[in-house]
């Protein structure tokens, strides 16, 4: 058991990475990784809702009626996405207003709802709780390494810290959203080069 | 010519799978094939008797562009003595600072462009093609001769990698690797590859000639004022259609002469490589959405003198031209069919005006314009074979029951 829980929470990170190997979520991978900064944030809040919601509708599995479950899962990943993007307003206002939408967007993120859907409504609360939490750090590790190469190669800077000498001209490409597609690209090719795991199925 | 052959057969058993140099077979290969010709036979059928193959393709591309790349060299190396006032500069000068200026430009997209052409072909054990001759000639052809030489290698290095051997390497690639490389340049570092200050070298620009500026007649026709007659304005900043078409002005290194252009169309067209749809569909293309914005109500065009310009300025300025001569007619980013050639080359030619005219954002119409055409090229294709496959089952069904 231990060792299948384990699984559960390890196989997101690589074996069935929602970014790279689902290709989920991939709207909000291209948005927040101009920066380290947001990406953290955002990273965060992401796997604090996919972990959340996962626990609470396995708890609630057995008494959330199979017509409108879709329904009860939108009003509990909105809810607590509500909560998410209210305490990131609270406590780190610069990062929410550079953010802008993109906390609110994550009721609609593939991850969050594709997780509840496929795994929280038929598992014990564990389990599930596990299954959130590591498919959040999945999406969260992709996004820090599309972030660090953006950051580093289009201001020269990582987490707003001037690393590269002065004189290196920042790459426009990285800033823009291209240039997310493709770091994307290129980690996708590495990690099954990596893995020799090229079929998705 | 014996004395090379002797050479490379005692070196080939070196070569053979398990031998020590096994892991450069593909280096020895592309050596072999380009000083000789290989006794090799293609495996399977059919066998097409032809001495045509992607070698000679690609050779006859070279040959082709290299009316282009003397142009541009004696024009970079006149603008750069012209706008400098480097006294008693001849034409014996100009040729030898163009040298300096582009010389170092090519050899840096060779060398590297031809590092990660190696690398793909030793790792995944094919040999190295030819089409990275003409992918490396084309590329520095299209940069402004100001360009810093890392950035020559690190567009070559994209175009190659990205536009192309993730792909699967030539004869796979969906868009056109040397512009590939230039749209990353451009969307990268668009400081040395946009506006009026890269187009000619210029050492000090608080000292150059008298109302010289630096931009292109493009960049020069797209700033006219309202109301202005863009011909008569076009002539005052001292590009008449004369001297565009004889292209010494500012502008990328290999396209701003139309008659080096038109030299490199007629080796492509008479070889019978560069296909005459695609350019004809070009050129008709541009004519033909040009004339259409001349005709456009007065007041408009009073407002946007650019609106006013015959189609044949059009064609002489910025990239356009030269872009569809060998850009578009690249073989395998273009459309294959007769019927789509004419619609491909259609679609750049006039593509290029829209961005061209009602863009203020990009001068760069054509390179976008052709890149947008590579990833449509498919498409077309299928749609071309559609409609054939339509009519001929009509004319079957009207064959059997008419």
């Amino acid at each position: 058991m231990a060792e299948n829980l384990k699984k559960i929470l390890v196989d997101p990170l690589s074996e069935s990475n929602p970014i790279t190997i689902q290709i989920l979520g991939i709207c909000s991978a291209l948005a927040v990784t101009v920066k380290m900064e947001t990406a953290l944030v955002m990273a965060m809040a992401l796997t604090v809702v996919t972990a959340g919601s996962n626990l609470v509708i396995s708890l609630l599995r057995k008494s959330i009626p199979g017509r409108i479950r879709m329904v009860v899962e939108v009003a509990v990943i909105a809810t607590l996405v509500i909560v998410a993007d209210q305490f990131i307003r609270a406590y780190l206002f610069d990062i929410s207003r550079q953010l802008s939408v993109f906390v609110g967007l994550i009721i609609t993120n593939c991850i969050v709802m594709g997780r509840a859907e496929a795994f929280a409504i038929q598992n014990p609360p564990l389990p599930s709780l596990l299954d959130g939490l590591g498919n959040g750090l999945g999406y969260s590790l992709i996004l820090l390494i599309v972030a660090f190469f953006r950051e580093l190669l289009g201001s020269g800077s990582l987490f707003g810290w001037r690393l590269l000498p002065g004189g290196y001209p920042g790459n426009g490409m990285a800033l823009l959203a291209p240039g997310a597609f493709f770091a994307l690209g290129l980690i996708i090719w590495v990690q099954r080069t990596l893995t020799k795991k090229f079929d998705t199925e | 010519m014996k004395f090379l052959e002797q050479m490379i057969e005692k070196m080939r058993p070196l070569f053979a799978p398990g031998r020590p140099l096994h892991l450069f077979h593909a280096v020895f290969e592309a050596t072999d094939s380009f000083l000789l010709t290989p006794p090799d036979v293609t495996d399977g059928p059919p066998h097409v008797r032809d001495a045509l193959d992607i070698k000679r393709t690609m050779t006859f591309v070279v040959i082709a562009l290299i009316p282009c790349t003397l142009f541009g060299i004696f024009n970079a190396g006149y603008m750069h003595n012209t706008v400098n006032q480097v006294p008693g500069a001849g034409f014996l000068q100009h040729l030898l600072q163009g040298l300096r200026l582009v010389l170092p430009i090519i050899l840096v997209s060779y060398a590297a462009g031809g590092f990660w052409e190696v690398l793909f072909a030793t790792i995944r054990k094919h040999e190295i093609n030819e089409g990275f001759l003409v992918t490396g000639l084309l590329f520095p052809l299209i940069l402004p001769p100001t360009i810093p030489l890392w950035q020559v290698a690190v567009g070559i290095s994209f175009g190659t990698v990205i536009g192309k051997e993730i792909f699967g390497g030539t004869g796979f690639n969906v868009l056109n690797p040397a512009l590939t490389a230039r749209a990353f340049l451009y969307f990268a570092y668009p400081a040395q590859i946009s506006g009026d200050r890269v187009w000619a070298s210029v050492t000090d620009w608080a000292g150059v000639a008298d109302g010289f500026t630096g931009a292109t007649s493009l960049a020069v026709a797209k700033a006219a004022p309202a109301g202005a007659n863009i011909v008569e304005f076009l002539r005052q900043s001292g590009f008449s259609l004369k001297s565009m078409v004889m292209g010494l002005e500012p502008g990328s290194i290999g396209e701003t002469s139309a008659i080096a252009v038109t030299l490199g169309l007629l080796i492509l067209v008479l070889t019978g490589i560069g296909s005459w749809r695609i350019i004809a569909g070009g050129v008709l293309g541009t004519a033909m959405s040009v004339t259409l914005l001349n005709v456009l109500p007065e007041p408009l065009r009073l407002a946007k003198p650019i609106l006013q310009l015959p189609f044949y300025y059009d064609l002489v300025m910025g990239g356009i031209f030269f872009g569809i001569v060998f850009m578009a007619t690249d073989p395998v980013s273009a459309a294959a069919t007769p019927a789509g050639k004419w619609i491909y080359g259609f679609s750049i030619g006039a593509l290029t005006i829209v961005i061209r005219t009602f863009n203020p954002a990009y001068p760069a119409g054509n390179m976008l314009a052709i890149l947008f055409c590579n990833v449509m090229a498919p498409l077309v294709d299928h749609m071309v074979v559609q409609v054939h496959i339509r009519h001929r089952a009509r004319y079957l069904a009207r064959m059997n029951h008419g």
